[in-house]
């Protein structure tokens, strides 16, 4: 026994302080579980998509690919399209480019600007990106595009969450 | 530590007067169990409020997934119960608690009615009171159509049915809760929703609050 007695509404003080904050926990620990749910839920797979395309299709000059995949939101269920930029680099091996701007978010096109052919261009704010995907500099991206692993499966290219690459 | 920043604080703005206020009051013999064990039925009151403590926060936490229309309503309770961790503890304490709060307010109600504290003169308190239990009703009625299950939708149809059944202004509050004149609908859903989560509550807080002064005012009162 310690030498300081403890007095008896210190006591009750103790005692009523722990039990309530019990209480009070179990009354609010089900809610705040239940509000934090969503950062705490696994991430969906990286689940790769068919596309239409056929791998054998692909060519030197980027085209557009257009997939569309059903999106689980909670309750809601719809098909969602997504894009991508599609061709062969020098290597001959495939790239899949995310058209979202780097910048603000905007969808960078292919060729759309006639006096930088042979680029992607972002109409917003102007950005460039070269062929490869890298950000042109002095204009405003500060990263290159995001690319898609991508797979291949009878012939047919499938497309997996497109992964930011290192800046340049 | 809690000592001094509870001293830091109080040195500033002088906060002991004010809790003090709202928690530092003797309970009177005769409404302490301790001492008399029948004096739980004051207990009532405090039960009352403290589960409609609980249905505010629960309330809260539900909005986070609940949307209030006709095509979701459903499904996203649906999933708030069946894929959110907790979600049917949070549900079901929203659910229960609802009927108890009826339960506990009835059992307040009957305390006060037979030791006849509503007299002089606390005969406002007891106006106030039955506004609350007004309210409470209001909440419970509203609160019914929000899942959009078969039982709620019938629950409100036989509703309307009955506020149509007022003389003469029947039919006009019927379209006033209903939002159409035939449908019970999209626009039901959303007035009931709107009602059950900001007009009552709103009105709950204030009678409450003019509850809770009117006792400080008026004390407890004295035994029988």
């Amino acid at each position: 026994m310690s030498k300081n007695r403890v007095s008896r509404r210190q006591f009750l003080n103790y005692t009523l302080t722990g039990v309530g904050g019990f209480m009070a926990a179990g009354m609010l620990m089900p809610m705040v579980r239940f509000a934090v749910d969503p950062v705490l839920k696994a991430n969906a797979s990286g689940d790769y998509i068919a596309t239409n395309v056929k791998v054998a299709d692909i060519t030197n000059e980027p085209q557009r690919v257009d997939f569309t995949f059903d999106q689980v939101d909670a309750w809601y269920e719809s098909e969602v399209t997504g894009t991508a930029w599609v061709f062969k680099n020098d290597e001959g091996k495939i790239v899949a480019l995310s058209p979202v701007c780097k910048h603000l978010g905007c969808t960078v096109d292919w060729n759309a600007d006639k006096q930088n052919p042979n680029r992607f261009f972002c109409p917003c704010h102007y950005g460039l990106y070269e062929k490869d995907g890298t950000n042109v500099p002095n204009t405003p991206p500060l990263a290159p595009l995001d690319v898609y692993p991508y797979q291949e499966k009878d012939g047919i290219l499938y497309l997996g969450k497109a992964q930011p690459r290192e800046g340049a | 530590m809690l000592n001094k920043i509870y001293d830091w604080v109080d040195e500033r703005l002088d906060i002991a007067p004010l809790w003090r206020d709202i928690a530092d009051h003797e309970v009177p013999e005769h409404v302490n169990p301790a001492h008399h064990f029948s004096a739980f039925v004051y207990c009532f009151g405090g039960l009352t409020f403290f589960i409609t403590v609980i249905q505010i926060l629960s309330g809260m936490f539900l909005t986070m997934y609940y949307v209030p229309d006709i095509k979701n309503a459903w499904e996203s309770v649906y999933y708030l119960q069946n894929e959110v961790a907790f979600g049917q503890i949070v549900r079901g304490m929203h659910h229960w608690g609802a009927s108890l709060v009826i339960v506990m307010m009835f059992l307040h109600t009957l305390r006060v009615f037979f030791q006849g504290a509503y007299k002089k003169p606390r005969e406002l308190n007891w106006v106030v009171g039955v506004l609350i239990f007004f309210v409470m009703l209001g909440l419970g009625l509203t609160g019914y159509l929000l899942p959009w299950d078969m039982k709620a939708l019938f629950a409100t149809k036989v509703t309307l049915q009955i506020v149509e059944a007022v003389p003469l202004l029947g039919p006009y509050l019927k379209i006033l809760m209903a939002g159409d004149a035939a449908i019970v609908g999209a626009q039901t859903l959303t007035r009931f929703f709107a009602i059950h989560v900001f007009f009552l509550p709103a009105a709950l807080f204030g009678l409450m609050a003019a509850h809770f002064i009117m006792i400080r005012r008026q004390g407890i009162s004295g035994p029988l």
